[in-house]
Protein backbone atom coordinates (compact mmCIF):
# COMPACT_ATOMS: atom_id res chain seq x y z
CA UNK A 1 0.00 0.00 0.00
CA UNK A 2 0.86 4.00 -0.52
CA UNK A 3 1.50 3.79 3.44
CA UNK A 4 5.05 2.60 3.26
CA UNK A 5 7.12 5.72 3.47
CA UNK A 6 5.27 6.76 6.64
CA UNK A 7 5.76 3.75 8.75
CA UNK A 8 8.62 4.84 10.60
CA UNK A 9 6.70 7.58 11.51
CA UNK A 10 4.67 5.83 13.31
CA UNK A 11 6.73 3.81 15.86
CA UNK A 12 6.01 4.26 18.97
CA UNK A 13 3.39 6.53 20.61
CA UNK A 14 1.16 8.37 18.28
CA UNK A 15 0.81 11.80 20.29
CA UNK A 16 3.99 13.59 21.93
CA UNK A 17 4.10 14.83 24.86
CA UNK A 18 2.40 18.25 23.99
CA UNK A 19 -0.59 16.39 23.10
CA UNK A 20 -0.15 16.98 19.02
CA UNK A 21 -0.15 14.43 16.53
CA UNK A 22 3.51 12.82 15.62
CA UNK A 23 2.39 12.63 11.96
CA UNK A 24 -0.17 11.30 10.64
CA UNK A 25 -2.89 9.85 13.02
CA UNK A 26 -4.17 8.04 10.49
CA UNK A 27 -1.11 5.49 10.77
CA UNK A 28 -1.03 4.92 14.14
CA UNK A 29 -1.91 1.20 14.18
CA UNK A 30 -2.13 1.80 17.80
CA UNK A 31 -5.63 3.02 17.27
CA UNK A 32 -6.73 0.69 14.52
CA UNK A 33 -8.44 -2.07 16.76
CA UNK A 34 -10.68 0.29 18.52
CA UNK A 35 -11.72 2.19 15.39
CA UNK A 36 -12.63 -1.17 13.48
CA UNK A 37 -14.40 -2.41 16.33
CA UNK A 38 -16.84 0.84 16.89
CA UNK A 39 -16.98 0.53 13.22
CA UNK A 40 -18.45 -2.76 12.48
CA UNK A 41 -20.69 -2.08 15.37
CA UNK A 42 -21.96 0.68 13.60
CA UNK A 43 -22.22 -0.60 10.10
CA UNK A 44 -23.90 -3.49 11.60
CA UNK A 45 -26.58 -0.74 13.16
CA UNK A 46 -27.25 1.11 10.34
CA UNK A 47 -27.74 -1.87 8.00
CA UNK A 48 -30.28 -3.72 10.63
CA UNK A 49 -32.05 -0.15 11.25
CA UNK A 50 -32.14 0.72 6.89
CA UNK A 51 -32.79 -3.23 6.22
CA UNK A 52 -35.55 -3.85 8.61
CA UNK A 53 -37.54 -0.69 8.95
CA UNK A 54 -36.26 2.30 6.85
CA UNK A 55 -36.04 0.76 3.44
CA UNK A 56 -39.37 -1.14 3.75
CA UNK A 57 -41.01 1.92 5.10
CA UNK A 58 -39.55 4.48 2.21
CA UNK A 59 -40.80 1.62 -0.45
CA UNK A 60 -44.15 1.19 0.93
CA UNK A 61 -44.24 5.04 0.93
CA UNK A 62 -43.29 5.38 -2.59
CA UNK A 63 -45.61 2.40 -3.55
CA UNK A 64 -48.27 3.78 -2.13
CA UNK A 65 -48.06 7.04 -3.74
CA UNK A 66 -47.41 5.86 -6.66
CA UNK A 67 -50.66 3.80 -6.30
CA UNK A 68 -52.77 6.74 -5.10
CA UNK A 69 -51.56 8.21 -8.43
CA UNK A 70 -52.77 5.77 -10.33
CA UNK A 71 -55.93 5.55 -8.76
CA UNK A 72 -56.56 9.36 -8.84
CA UNK A 73 -55.68 9.63 -12.83
CA UNK A 74 -57.95 5.99 -13.30
CA UNK A 75 -61.00 8.06 -11.09
CA UNK A 76 -60.16 11.30 -12.78
CA UNK A 77 -60.54 9.12 -16.44
CA UNK A 78 -63.98 7.73 -14.95
CA UNK A 79 -65.66 10.83 -14.21
CA UNK A 80 -64.54 12.17 -17.65
CA UNK A 81 -66.67 9.64 -19.22
CA UNK A 82 -69.33 10.10 -16.95
CA UNK A 83 -69.45 13.65 -17.49
CA UNK A 84 -69.27 12.78 -22.28
CA UNK A 85 -72.10 10.16 -20.91
CA UNK A 86 -73.74 13.07 -19.44
CA UNK A 87 -73.25 15.18 -22.14
CA UNK A 88 -74.76 12.50 -24.77
CA UNK A 89 -77.99 11.96 -22.50
CA UNK A 90 -78.05 15.67 -22.77
CA UNK A 91 -78.34 15.45 -25.85
CA UNK A 92 -80.45 13.31 -26.78
CA UNK A 93 -82.88 14.44 -24.41
CA UNK A 94 -82.63 17.77 -26.19
CA UNK A 95 -83.34 16.29 -29.53
CA UNK A 96 -86.01 14.04 -28.36
CA UNK A 97 -88.20 17.30 -26.36
CA UNK A 98 -87.51 18.68 -30.43
CA UNK A 99 -89.42 16.46 -31.99
CA UNK A 100 -91.72 15.52 -29.45
CA UNK A 101 -92.33 19.67 -29.83
CA UNK A 102 -92.73 19.48 -33.72
CA UNK A 103 -94.97 16.39 -33.53
CA UNK A 104 -97.01 17.85 -31.17
CA UNK A 105 -97.40 20.85 -33.08
CA UNK A 106 -97.71 19.16 -36.64
CA UNK A 107 -100.68 17.18 -34.83
CA UNK A 108 -102.34 20.36 -33.83
CA UNK A 109 -101.77 21.51 -37.22
CA UNK A 110 -103.86 18.86 -38.69
CA UNK A 111 -106.86 19.14 -35.88
CA UNK A 112 -107.10 22.52 -37.32
CA UNK A 113 -106.87 21.55 -40.74
CA UNK A 114 -109.46 19.27 -40.39
CA UNK A 115 -111.66 21.44 -38.52
CA UNK A 116 -111.04 24.37 -40.98
CA UNK A 117 -111.86 22.08 -43.60
CA UNK A 118 -115.06 20.91 -42.55
CA UNK A 119 -115.81 24.83 -41.49
CA UNK A 120 -115.10 25.26 -45.19
CA UNK A 121 -117.18 22.88 -46.72
CA UNK A 122 -120.15 23.62 -44.45
CA UNK A 123 -119.94 27.50 -45.53
CA UNK A 124 -119.32 26.41 -49.24
CA UNK A 125 -122.46 24.48 -48.98
CA UNK A 126 -124.53 27.33 -47.75
CA UNK A 127 -122.86 29.90 -49.50
CA UNK A 128 -124.37 27.81 -52.61
CA UNK A 129 -127.96 27.13 -51.68
CA UNK A 130 -127.81 30.98 -50.67
CA UNK A 131 -126.79 31.24 -54.18
CA UNK A 132 -129.11 29.25 -55.83
CA UNK A 133 -131.80 30.81 -53.80
CA UNK A 134 -130.74 34.31 -55.08
CA UNK A 135 -130.52 32.92 -58.75
CA UNK A 136 -134.27 31.59 -58.63
CA UNK A 137 -135.34 35.08 -56.79
CA UNK A 138 -133.68 36.95 -59.74
CA UNK A 139 -135.10 34.29 -62.52
CA UNK A 140 -138.71 34.71 -60.83
CA UNK A 141 -138.03 38.81 -60.51
CA UNK A 142 -137.07 38.51 -64.01
CA UNK A 143 -140.29 36.54 -65.25
CA UNK A 144 -142.30 38.51 -63.89
CA UNK A 145 -140.31 41.85 -65.35
CA UNK A 146 -140.56 40.20 -68.19
CA UNK A 147 -144.45 39.53 -67.98
CA UNK A 148 -145.54 42.65 -66.97
CA UNK A 149 -143.31 44.48 -69.67
CA UNK A 150 -145.50 42.35 -72.28
CA UNK A 151 -148.79 43.40 -70.60
CA UNK A 152 -147.38 47.39 -69.57
CA UNK A 153 -146.61 47.08 -73.87
CA UNK A 154 -149.59 45.14 -75.08
CA UNK A 155 -151.68 47.24 -72.86
CA UNK A 156 -149.69 50.86 -74.40
CA UNK A 157 -149.84 49.37 -77.58
CA UNK A 158 -153.71 48.80 -77.95
CA UNK A 159 -154.24 51.96 -75.96
CA UNK A 160 -151.86 53.51 -78.87
CA UNK A 161 -153.97 51.86 -82.27
CA UNK A 162 -156.95 53.21 -80.15
CA UNK A 163 -155.85 56.81 -79.75
CA UNK A 164 -154.52 56.80 -83.20
CA UNK A 165 -158.14 55.91 -84.20
CA UNK A 166 -158.03 52.05 -85.43
CA UNK A 167 -159.02 49.18 -83.72
CA UNK A 168 -156.78 47.13 -81.61
CA UNK A 169 -156.20 43.75 -83.37
CA UNK A 170 -155.47 41.87 -79.69
CA UNK A 171 -154.18 38.88 -81.98
CA UNK A 172 -151.86 41.16 -84.16
CA UNK A 173 -150.13 43.16 -80.73
CA UNK A 174 -150.02 40.05 -79.22
CA UNK A 175 -147.24 38.53 -81.90
CA UNK A 176 -145.70 42.09 -82.29
CA UNK A 177 -145.40 42.52 -78.77
CA UNK A 178 -143.86 39.35 -78.04
CA UNK A 179 -142.11 39.56 -81.14
CA UNK A 180 -140.02 42.56 -80.00
CA UNK A 181 -139.56 41.72 -76.14
CA UNK A 182 -137.94 38.03 -77.33
CA UNK A 183 -134.70 39.46 -78.48
CA UNK B 1 -4.30 9.94 -5.04
CA UNK B 2 -0.84 10.68 -4.74
CA UNK B 3 -1.21 14.32 -4.46
CA UNK B 4 -3.69 13.70 -1.79
CA UNK B 5 -1.08 12.00 0.45
CA UNK B 6 1.77 14.90 -0.61
CA UNK B 7 -0.88 17.32 0.45
CA UNK B 8 -1.20 15.96 3.52
CA UNK B 9 2.19 15.72 3.96
CA UNK B 10 2.65 19.28 3.24
CA UNK B 11 0.46 19.99 5.94
CA UNK B 12 3.06 17.73 8.61
CA UNK B 13 5.96 19.64 6.68
CA UNK B 14 4.07 22.92 7.77
CA UNK B 15 3.32 22.27 11.29
CA UNK B 16 6.77 21.29 11.65
CA UNK B 17 8.44 24.63 10.31
CA UNK B 18 5.82 26.17 11.93
CA UNK B 19 7.22 25.35 15.14
CA UNK B 20 10.12 27.41 15.22
CA UNK B 21 8.12 30.33 14.45
CA UNK B 22 5.48 32.56 16.41
CA UNK B 23 2.72 30.81 14.02
CA UNK B 24 1.25 27.33 15.79
CA UNK B 25 0.26 25.18 13.28
CA UNK B 26 -1.69 21.52 14.24
CA UNK B 27 -3.50 20.75 11.20
CA UNK B 28 -3.46 16.47 12.17
CA UNK B 29 -4.53 17.19 15.88
CA UNK B 30 -8.24 17.13 14.99
CA UNK B 31 -7.57 13.66 13.84
CA UNK B 32 -6.11 12.33 16.92
CA UNK B 33 -8.31 9.41 18.93
CA UNK B 34 -8.79 10.33 22.06
CA UNK B 35 -10.71 8.18 25.11
CA UNK B 36 -13.76 9.68 26.07
CA UNK B 37 -13.63 8.79 30.30
CA UNK B 38 -9.23 8.26 29.76
CA UNK B 39 -7.61 5.87 30.23
CA UNK B 40 -5.58 3.92 27.65
CA UNK B 41 -6.98 2.93 23.99
CA UNK B 42 -7.83 -0.60 23.98
CA UNK B 43 -10.01 -2.04 21.23
CA UNK B 44 -13.32 -1.88 23.77
CA UNK B 45 -13.03 1.74 24.77
CA UNK B 46 -14.99 4.50 24.17
CA UNK B 47 -13.37 7.13 22.40
CA UNK B 48 -14.03 10.01 20.15
CA UNK B 49 -14.46 7.98 16.91
CA UNK B 50 -17.17 5.50 18.98
CA UNK B 51 -19.09 9.15 19.60
CA UNK B 52 -19.04 10.55 16.08
CA UNK B 53 -20.05 7.09 14.67
CA UNK B 54 -22.56 7.08 16.71
CA UNK B 55 -23.85 10.49 16.05
CA UNK B 56 -23.79 8.71 12.37
CA UNK B 57 -26.28 6.48 13.37
CA UNK B 58 -28.42 9.13 14.91
CA UNK B 59 -28.21 10.94 11.66
CA UNK B 60 -29.14 7.82 9.70
CA UNK B 61 -31.87 7.35 12.16
CA UNK B 62 -33.39 10.54 11.83
CA UNK B 63 -32.58 11.22 8.37
CA UNK B 64 -34.00 7.70 7.06
CA UNK B 65 -36.71 6.29 9.98
CA UNK B 66 -37.87 9.31 11.93
CA UNK B 67 -38.27 11.51 9.10
CA UNK B 68 -40.94 8.88 7.39
CA UNK B 69 -42.63 8.36 10.73
CA UNK B 70 -45.66 9.76 9.37
CA UNK B 71 -45.75 7.87 6.03
CA UNK B 72 -47.18 10.79 4.48
CA UNK B 73 -48.49 10.85 0.60
CA UNK B 74 -47.22 14.11 0.58
CA UNK B 75 -43.69 14.40 2.10
CA UNK B 76 -42.41 16.48 4.82
CA UNK B 77 -39.50 18.32 3.82
CA UNK B 78 -37.40 15.82 5.40
CA UNK B 79 -39.48 12.99 4.25
CA UNK B 80 -38.92 14.13 0.75
CA UNK B 81 -34.85 13.96 1.59
CA UNK B 82 -35.23 10.12 2.50
CA UNK B 83 -36.95 9.30 -0.38
CA UNK B 84 -34.66 11.01 -2.55
CA UNK B 85 -31.75 9.24 -1.28
CA UNK B 86 -33.45 6.27 -1.87
CA UNK B 87 -34.28 6.83 -5.18
CA UNK B 88 -30.94 8.17 -5.88
CA UNK B 89 -29.18 4.98 -4.56
CA UNK B 90 -31.80 2.67 -6.00
CA UNK B 91 -31.34 4.30 -9.34
CA UNK B 92 -27.86 4.21 -9.19
CA UNK B 93 -27.44 0.89 -8.78
CA UNK B 94 -30.31 -0.60 -10.66
CA UNK B 95 -28.50 1.89 -13.75
CA UNK B 96 -25.58 0.02 -12.72
CA UNK B 97 -26.03 -3.53 -11.76
CA UNK B 98 -29.64 -3.63 -13.73
CA UNK B 99 -32.48 -6.04 -11.58
CA UNK B 100 -30.11 -8.48 -10.12
CA UNK B 101 -28.31 -5.67 -8.52
CA UNK B 102 -31.12 -4.96 -6.32
CA UNK B 103 -30.93 -7.70 -4.05
CA UNK B 104 -27.70 -5.85 -2.74
CA UNK B 105 -29.68 -2.42 -2.40
CA UNK B 106 -29.81 -2.42 1.67
CA UNK B 107 -25.80 -3.33 1.63
CA UNK B 108 -25.12 -0.14 -0.91
CA UNK B 109 -27.37 2.20 0.60
CA UNK B 110 -25.59 1.42 4.31
CA UNK B 111 -22.54 2.72 2.74
CA UNK B 112 -23.74 5.62 1.29
CA UNK B 113 -25.59 6.86 4.04
CA UNK B 114 -22.94 6.09 6.70
CA UNK B 115 -20.31 7.81 4.56
CA UNK B 116 -22.49 10.91 3.69
CA UNK B 117 -23.87 11.30 7.23
CA UNK B 118 -19.79 10.90 8.61
CA UNK B 119 -18.73 13.02 5.86
CA UNK B 120 -21.10 15.72 7.03
CA UNK B 121 -21.23 15.34 10.21
CA UNK B 122 -17.20 16.04 10.16
CA UNK B 123 -17.92 19.64 8.60
CA UNK B 124 -19.19 20.37 12.39
CA UNK B 125 -16.10 22.73 13.48
CA UNK B 126 -14.21 21.02 16.42
CA UNK B 127 -16.09 17.75 15.23
CA UNK B 128 -14.16 14.36 14.30
CA UNK B 129 -14.39 13.18 11.06
CA UNK B 130 -14.16 9.39 11.05
CA UNK B 131 -13.97 8.90 7.55
CA UNK B 132 -10.74 10.87 7.44
CA UNK B 133 -9.22 7.63 8.66
CA UNK B 134 -7.84 4.91 7.21
CA UNK B 135 -9.18 2.73 9.60
CA UNK B 136 -12.50 3.20 8.46
CA UNK B 137 -12.37 3.42 4.93
CA UNK B 138 -9.73 0.40 4.63
CA UNK B 139 -12.42 -2.25 6.36
CA UNK B 140 -15.35 -0.50 3.95
CA UNK B 141 -13.17 -0.89 0.83
CA UNK B 142 -11.71 -4.27 1.74
CA UNK B 143 -15.41 -5.08 2.46
CA UNK B 144 -16.62 -4.33 -0.90
CA UNK B 145 -13.55 -5.92 -2.27
CA UNK B 146 -14.02 -9.23 -0.43
CA UNK B 147 -17.79 -9.36 -1.17
CA UNK B 148 -17.54 -8.59 -4.98
CA UNK B 149 -14.69 -11.21 -5.04
CA UNK B 150 -16.43 -14.15 -2.96
CA UNK B 151 -19.64 -13.20 -5.00
CA UNK B 152 -18.35 -13.39 -8.30
CA UNK B 153 -17.09 -16.75 -8.01
CA UNK B 154 -19.93 -17.90 -6.02
CA UNK B 155 -22.12 -16.75 -9.21
CA UNK B 156 -19.63 -17.37 -11.86
CA UNK B 157 -17.56 -20.17 -10.53
CA UNK B 158 -14.48 -19.72 -12.68
CA UNK B 159 -16.08 -17.72 -15.51
CA UNK B 160 -15.46 -14.95 -13.07
CA UNK B 161 -11.80 -15.09 -14.26
CA UNK B 162 -13.06 -14.34 -17.55
CA UNK B 163 -13.14 -10.47 -16.36
CA UNK B 164 -9.25 -10.84 -16.34
CA UNK B 165 -8.99 -12.47 -19.96
CA UNK B 166 -10.25 -9.46 -22.54
CA UNK B 167 -11.67 -11.50 -25.08
CA UNK B 168 -11.90 -8.71 -27.65
CA UNK B 169 -8.20 -8.22 -27.87
CA UNK B 170 -5.96 -9.45 -30.19
CA UNK B 171 -4.77 -13.27 -28.62
CA UNK B 172 -1.14 -12.06 -28.56
CA UNK B 173 -2.31 -9.20 -26.05
CA UNK B 174 -4.50 -11.26 -23.56
CA UNK B 175 -1.93 -12.46 -21.16
CA UNK B 176 -0.57 -8.99 -20.69
CA UNK B 177 -3.78 -7.60 -20.49
CA UNK B 178 -4.45 -10.17 -18.19
CA UNK B 179 -1.85 -9.35 -15.57
CA UNK B 180 -2.93 -5.42 -16.01
CA UNK B 181 -6.12 -5.56 -15.16
CA UNK B 182 -5.06 -8.57 -12.71
CA UNK B 183 -3.18 -5.75 -10.65
CA UNK B 184 -5.66 -3.41 -11.02
CA UNK B 185 -8.64 -5.30 -9.76
CA UNK B 186 -6.46 -5.89 -6.74
CA UNK B 187 -5.50 -1.85 -6.59
CA UNK B 188 -8.75 -1.33 -6.11
CA UNK B 189 -9.79 -1.51 -2.50
CA UNK B 190 -6.33 0.90 -2.08
CA UNK B 191 -7.83 3.57 -4.25
CA UNK B 192 -11.19 3.05 -3.32
CA UNK B 193 -10.36 3.28 1.04
CA UNK B 194 -7.92 6.00 0.01
CA UNK B 195 -9.16 8.55 -2.18
CA UNK B 196 -12.08 8.72 0.23
CA UNK B 197 -9.82 9.47 3.70
CA UNK B 198 -7.40 11.08 1.26
CA UNK B 199 -10.20 13.70 0.41
CA UNK B 200 -11.33 14.26 3.50
CA UNK B 201 -8.26 14.24 5.87
CA UNK B 202 -6.75 17.12 2.88
CA UNK B 203 -9.17 19.62 3.43
CA UNK B 204 -9.34 19.60 6.81
CA UNK B 205 -5.65 19.32 7.16
CA UNK B 206 -5.70 22.47 4.61
CA UNK B 207 -8.37 24.79 6.57
CA UNK B 208 -6.63 23.79 9.52
CA UNK B 209 -3.53 25.31 7.87
CA UNK B 210 -5.75 28.04 6.89
CA UNK B 211 -7.10 28.95 10.44
CA UNK B 212 -3.52 28.86 11.28
CA UNK B 213 -2.43 32.30 9.34
CA UNK B 214 -5.39 33.99 10.96
CA UNK B 215 -3.11 34.58 14.09
CA UNK B 216 -1.53 37.17 11.99
CA UNK B 217 -3.85 40.43 11.93
CA UNK B 218 -2.93 41.40 8.33
CA UNK B 219 -3.23 38.04 7.14
CA UNK B 220 -6.32 37.25 8.77
CA UNK B 221 -9.05 38.59 6.22
CA UNK B 222 -7.80 36.52 3.62
CA UNK B 223 -6.90 33.62 6.05
CA UNK B 224 -10.59 33.83 6.92
CA UNK B 225 -11.91 34.21 3.24
CA UNK B 226 -9.78 31.12 2.36
CA UNK B 227 -11.28 28.92 4.99
CA UNK B 228 -14.79 29.77 3.89
CA UNK B 229 -13.96 29.02 0.71
CA UNK B 230 -12.28 25.76 1.48
CA UNK B 231 -15.68 25.41 3.98
CA UNK B 232 -17.71 24.88 0.44
CA UNK B 233 -15.72 23.14 -1.53
CA UNK B 234 -15.32 20.52 1.25
CA UNK B 235 -18.96 20.29 1.56
CA UNK B 236 -18.88 19.56 -2.01
CA UNK B 237 -16.17 17.04 -1.63
CA UNK B 238 -18.07 15.75 1.30
CA UNK B 239 -21.08 14.42 -0.62
CA UNK B 240 -18.86 13.72 -3.86
CA UNK B 241 -16.79 11.10 -2.02
CA UNK B 242 -19.79 9.45 -0.97
CA UNK B 243 -20.92 9.26 -4.39
CA UNK B 244 -17.81 8.58 -6.13
CA UNK B 245 -17.57 5.25 -3.11
CA UNK B 246 -21.11 4.32 -3.47
CA UNK B 247 -21.17 4.05 -7.57
CA UNK B 248 -17.65 2.56 -7.86
CA UNK B 249 -18.86 0.18 -5.28
CA UNK B 250 -21.66 -0.46 -8.00
CA UNK B 251 -19.68 -0.70 -10.60
CA UNK B 252 -17.37 -3.62 -8.94
CA UNK B 253 -20.78 -5.45 -8.04
CA UNK B 254 -21.42 -5.50 -11.61
CA UNK B 255 -18.49 -7.47 -12.30
CA UNK B 256 -19.09 -9.53 -10.12
CA UNK B 257 -22.53 -10.05 -11.24
CA UNK B 258 -21.55 -9.55 -14.72
CA UNK B 259 -17.90 -10.40 -15.54
CA UNK B 260 -17.58 -11.05 -19.02
CA UNK B 261 -16.60 -7.68 -20.95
Amino acid sequence: MATEPFTEEVAGSCVDAGGSAIGMPQLCFDWFPNQIFWLVITLVVIFLVLSRVALPRIAAILAERQGTITNDLAAAEDLKAKAVEAEEAYNKALADARSEAQRIAAEARAEIQVGLDEAIAKADAEIAAKAAESEKAIADIRAGALESIQVVAKDTAAELVTALGGKADADAINGAVDAQTKG
Amino acid sequence: MASETTAAHGAEGAEHAAESSSLVFHPMDQFIVEPLFGGEIAWYTPTNVTLWLFLSIVAVIGLLVLSTSKRAIVPTRMQSIAELAYGFIYKMLEDICGKEGIKYFPYVMTLFMFIVTANFLGLIPTSFTTTSHFAVTIPLALAVFLTVTILGFVKNGAAFLGLFWVSSAPLALRPILAIIELISYFVRPVSHSIRLAGNVMAGHAVIKVFAGFAAIAVISPVSVLAITAMYGLEVLVAFIQAYVFTILTCVYLKDALHPSH
